[in-house]
């Protein structure tokens, strides 16, 4: 008698504590019947592919962004990186005429090299990512900026068009790009020992340095896969746009970070998956659509995603005290 | 009794999902009287103490204080009824004052501003009731935990406490430190405050304590006079069976040197050398401050060595980061588990794993089969009790919290250990099953260095003993020669 009802009272935790866990997708899902309800236009296949091509790009820089944060620091310079990976981009094709694929594989380098230099900062002045990457991102923008010197760049080969507009059969270009990415980013993270060493960084790093990690080489390894992915993004980006502009980009990181907290990545390292992350871009990109389809005002949007970020994280935050409740209750035991 | 009852506790009872942590558990606490609260890991006394100090609500019960019932508790109520806690992890503000925090949350006098003269004159007049030299304008964070229990004391007298509990107070602490504060405790008493002393060493309990009560798995076991018990009936009480801590003895002598320090100079330590040998434990002792693990630091490669050569199985090792340590297969089990060792929200699989991880991944692809059975074969051979794998260590008591990081320093498979305060903060019987270890391990071969702050189980374990004093090797004792006050002369430089 007395071990069902312990049973059942541990069956009847784990079942909450399941539920807790897939909170965000429950809110994917509730929004997307309401909006279902509101405008008979957002469930078709074919808004519901703008809608993920419209974050698709955001996404691939998250899962960026997703590695530095799961170590335990925060680089608030993806839009800026973008910003001046784009302009050079557009300057090597239209006014350098480097060939495409050339020009490409720099701007993916120079990603990761900005990514590199926010790393090394934050290694050798021992400041936290935060203020380094506020500041590089003011320093990568502006460059981008004074490089671009407020031109429109215009003219590159019509085979570019492909990787922002073109598809592969029935999915848009930089969805695709955007699955691999996530897919390789979650092998990364849950298969090797690297992703091992990331999750362990922003756990405990003095604990993982004790266990033999180099912190520091992590450290800037994780920053350059998110210039890496944020390289990918603007090459992706710019396709799309097809002009080089310096507002391209801009802000970027915002989506970016509140679909990691959305898709429960912990501000404090040391926690998150990719489904997460990718539901959480998914919510992100149902508010823009949805809202825009329901023509909501600009500005509303943004309370309804800010207040949306906030539920979640509040959320979050509220089961974690939940959750050390119960952990007070087991260590008692 | 003819001393007043301060304070009652009956049939209390706290009920987690799943678990009882109190069940009816009934004390009387006598003013001015030391009373040592004596249990396991996870026998309730900090359920108990959280219970009486309001942090936690209560399912069942009541608390009696000066006359009145309380079913519940709140953390303003029993401050108001002069109940104050220093818990093992202080609640200080480090950036603040050591008289700011005193202060913290009342005013000193009527002014509207804040008055700092009247403040450090009254955070220097407690001082003086304990004898005790503290600039009260020095910030927390600067001060050695000692000092900070000590501003702990000094915040809980500046609120009339009439009741004192105390957590462990002796955990963070040297032997002349633990005296001091015995000496404050002392003074406290005299002034009619009732301490609620909680410790796992039982010198301290018999050293300090006027009562002592026992708690296990959650219930009141008994409550005996101090002076009219004995260790054997208290271990017994607390474990529920008789139980020595006895010392293994061992049965392979040492005589291949495995590591020599020659000279080693930095984070602190001046000019040290000393060699351990194969299948040895060599014991490190040193008060609080002496540079013992900033020792153990600079053989990990956890510190910068500035000069002085590390030499490993006769040959020269160059050992700049913890890599080159496990390279060279040193081990450390660090005195901070929870801060330093342990991943607290991964799960024991996870953490045992942790440091072979790499070795255990092919093309860095990990290998799940692998890591489960080295994680389950260990887990059993510590016997750490946890209901799966899986189990976020967070959740493991202290015991078997230390029995992780043991086994992922085992999982490594070094030759060397150093092991940083192996038994502190752990019950009895996890105690036991540590020594046990340490010393099959020695019979092994491997060559352990253990720095410990109880004197007790660095007699009854080493082979040898090194002091540290000032950062410097104050003297090596040979088995021979072991003895508590010769080492602890040599400890506090006197000798």
């Amino acid at each position: 008698m007395k071990m069902d009802t312990l049973k059942l009272s541990n069956m009847r935790t784990s079942f909450g504590a399941e539920l807790r866990k897939y909170a965000p997708q429950m809110i994917l899902v509730a929004l997307v019947i309401l909006f279902s309800i509101i405008t008979p236009r957002f469930l078709t296949t074919y808004n519901l592919l703008i809608l993920v091509r419209q974050v698709s790009f955001a996404a691939i820089s998250a899962v960026g962004i997703m590695f530095v944060m799961i170590g335990g620091a925060i680089d608030l310079s993806i839009g800026s990186q973008i910003v001046l990976t784009n302009v050079l981009l557009a300057i090597m094709m239209a006014i350098w005429k480097v060939p495409m694929g050339l020009a490409i594989l720099i701007t993916l380098l120079l990603g990761t090299l900005l990514g590199v230099c926010n790393g090394l900062l934050a290694v050798k002045l021992k400041v936290h990512p935060l203020i380094i990457t506020l500041g590089t991102a003011s320093i990568f923008k502006g460059l981008g900026y004074i490089i671009a010197n407020s031109r429109n760049i215009m003219g590159f080969p019509d085979a570019y068009r492909w990787f922002g507009q073109g598809y592969i059969g029935p999915l848009p270009v930089p969805i695709v790009v955007m699955i691999i990415v996530a897919l390789i980013g979650s092998f990364v993270l849950t298969r090797t020992y690297f992703g091992r060493y990331v999750f362990a960084m922003g756990g405990n790093e003095e604990a993982a340095r004790l266990a033999g990690v180099n912190i520091n080489r992590m450290r800037i390894i994780l920053f350059a896969i998110c210039g890496f992915a944020s390289g990918i993004t603007s090459v992706l980006l710019l396709s799309r746009v097809f002009a080089g502009q310096v507002s391209t980009g801009s802000g970027i990181e915002f989506d970016c970070l509140t679909a990691a907290l959305l898709g429960g990545v912990s501000f404090k390292g040391g926690e998150g998956t990719i489904f997460g992350l990718i539901t959480g871009i998914l919510i992100i990109g149902v508010l823009n659509n949805a809202m825009q389809l329901a023509s909501f005002p600009d500005f509303s949007q943004n309370v309804v995603k800010g207040a949306v970020l906030l539920i979640a994280v509040g959320f979050d935050v509220y089961q974690k005290t939940h959750k050390a409740k119960e952990t007070v209750a087991l260590v008692k035991a | 009794m003819n001393a007043n009852i301060v304070l009652s506790l009956e049939n209390i009872t706290k009920k987690y999902p799943g678990v009882v942590a109190l069940n009816n558990v009934s004390i009387e606490f006598l003013e001015g009287e030391v009373h040592a609260l004596l249990g396991e890991n996870g026998a309730g006394k900090s359920t108990l103490i959280k219970a009486v100090a309001g942090a936690i609500p209560i399912d069942g019960g009541s608390i009696h204080v000066g006359g009145q019932t309380y079913h519940q508790m709140t953390p303003h109520l029993s401050r108001s009824l002069g109940i104050e806690v220093i818990y093992q992890e202080f609640n200080l503000v480090p950036p603040m004052s050591v008289a700011e925090n005193i202060f913290l949350g009342d005013r000193v006098n009527e002014k509207r501003l804040v008055d700092y003269a009247a403040m450090n004159a009254k955070a220097s007049e407690i001082f003086q009731q304990f004898d005790v030299a503290l600039d009260p304008t020095s910030r927390v964070e600067d001060l050695s935990p000692a000092q900070q229990q000590i501003v702990e004391i000094a915040k809980a007298v500046s609120k009339k406490v009439k009741i004192l509990i105390m957590d462990e107070p002796s955990a963070p602490l040297s032997v002349a430190e633990v005296e001091h504060m015995f000496a404050i405790i002392q003074q406290l008493k005299q002034k009619g405050v009732t301490i609620i002393y909680i410790s796992h060493r039982l010198e301290e309990v018999f050293r300090i304590s006027d009562r002592v009560s026992v708690m296990r798995d959650g219930r009141y076991v008994a409550t005996r006079l101090t002076q009219e018990t004995n260790r054997k009936e208290l271990i017994s009480l607390m474990v529920g069976r008789e139980l020595k801590e006895v010392y293994p003895s061992r049965t392979v002598i040492p005589t291949e040197t495995v590591l020599q320090v020659k000279n080693l100079s930095g984070n602190g330590d001046r000019d040290i050398s000393f060699s351990v040998k194969k299948g040895e434990i060599l014991g490190i002792s040193g008060l609080v401050g002496a540079g013992r693990t900033e020792l153990a630091m600079l053989l990990y490669g956890a510190a910068q060595i500035e000069s002085g050569e590390i030499w490993v199985n006769g040959k020269l090792a160059h050992i700049r980061s913890p890599q080159d340590a496990i390279r060279h297969r040193i081990g450390l089990l660090t005195e901070d588990r929870k801060g330093k060792g342990l991943f607290l929200e991964m799960g024991v699989r996870w953490n045992i794993s942790f440091p072979i991880i790499r070795r255990l991944s092919k093309r860095g692809v990990l290998d799940f089969q692998t890591e489960n059975d080295i994680a389950e074969k260990f887990t059993r051979r510590m016997n750490i009790k946890t209901p799966s794998l899986e189990q976020r260590v967070i959740n493991l008591s202290g015991g078997n919290q230390q029995k992780v990081v043991l086994a992922k320093s085992l999982a490594a498979e070094s030759d060397i250990l150093i092991f940083d305060e192996p038994t502190r903060g752990i019950d009895v019987g996890a105690k036991q099953e540590i020594y046990q270890l340490m010393r099959e391990l020695s019979d092994h071969g491997i060559a352990i260095l253990m720095i410990s702050s109880e004197m007790e189980e660095l007699l009854g374990m080493s082979d040898r003993i090194i002091v540290l004093c000032e950062g410097k090797l104050a003297g090596e004792v040979q088995k021979e020669q072991f003895s508590q006050d010769y080492i602890l002369d040599l400890a506090s430089g006197t000798h």
